[in-house]
């Protein structure tokens, strides 16, 4: 089975998203908690995505398609651009650090990779493309 | 995502709503703002309707544990549903913030830390 969700670049429209996601997720063979990780996961990659890459311009879309793969669940976001996240060149942030400055943010991306099994970023055909790959015992095909 | 304010006895009992996510966490963050700046020295968030965390949300939350420490404000978190607890725990946020039990065990943790 294949999803596809398309939503413009609204902090207001992650909620929508959220339960369109959690939706597909619920026929899984998921717990509630290990869904509501996954959940967290693609709102982690589409807030940055409003933030930093479209700014909020609401005019901007962002596309969800979400695949059963045979051992698991793939989420492919999807938005126009070439503005590569480096992925490789990320390192995961020091909690203590960030605590002891102060900061809101910079937990995201850190989440994701403890969440998600795979995580990938590329460009192809001028789009800009982020990849999560969950695996699932007893996955639905 | 709302957020009900209120005192009970020595204590600052914010509450929390809903959805604590990339829109909404401003409101939370703005309610410890206020808290911090009337000089609020025990704070309880009542979690026991809040439905979903974000980064956005754990990022206000971390945000003013040190500050809080500094200036000898107290802060508890109680009502944290297992999926909640969950987010806390991955980044190990639930070993740095205090997460009881219940609003009595909230208050006597804060108590106790006096």
């Amino acid at each position: 089975m294949s999803y596809n969700y398309k939503f413009f670049c609204s902090r207001e429209n992650l909620k929508g998203m959220r339960d369109f996601v959690n939706n597909v997720l619920k026929n899984q063979s998921l717990t509630e908690n290990e869904i509501n990780q996954v959940v967290l996961a693609v709102d982690e990659i589409c807030s940055n995505m409003i933030v930093h890459a479209h700014n909020g311009n609401e005019d901007d879309t962002i596309e969800l398609n979400v695949r059963n793969q045979p051992e698991g669940i793939l989420f492919e976001i999807v938005d126009k651009g070439d503005n590569l996240f480096n992925l490789k060149g990320y390192q995961d942030p020091s909690i203590h650090d960030i605590i002891q400055q102060g900061k809101k943010g910079g937990v995201g991306l850190f989440l994701v990779r403890k969440i998600m099994d795979n995580v990938e970023v590329f460009n192809e055909d001028s789009q800009h493309i982020w990849r999560l790959y969950k695996k699932i015992s007893d996955a639905k095909k | 995502m709302d957020i009900k304010v209120s005192n009970e006895d020595t204590f600052h009992v914010i509450a929390v709503n809903g959805d604590l996510d990339a829109s909404s966490s401003i409101g939370l963050d703005n309610a410890l703002k206020h808290a911090f700046v009337n000089n609020e020295k025990r704070i309880l968030v009542d979690c026991s309707q809040l439905n979903y965390i974000s980064s956005a949300g754990l990022g206000v939350f971390m945000s003013y544990l040190q500050e809080f420490e500094d200036h000898h404000v107290s802060i508890a978190l109680f009502g944290v549903s297992s999926k909640i607890l969950d987010v806390f725990q991955i980044l190990g946020l639930d070993q740095l913030l205090t997460i009881a039990f219940s609003k009595e065990a909230a208050k006597l943790s804060i108590v106790n830390e006096l």
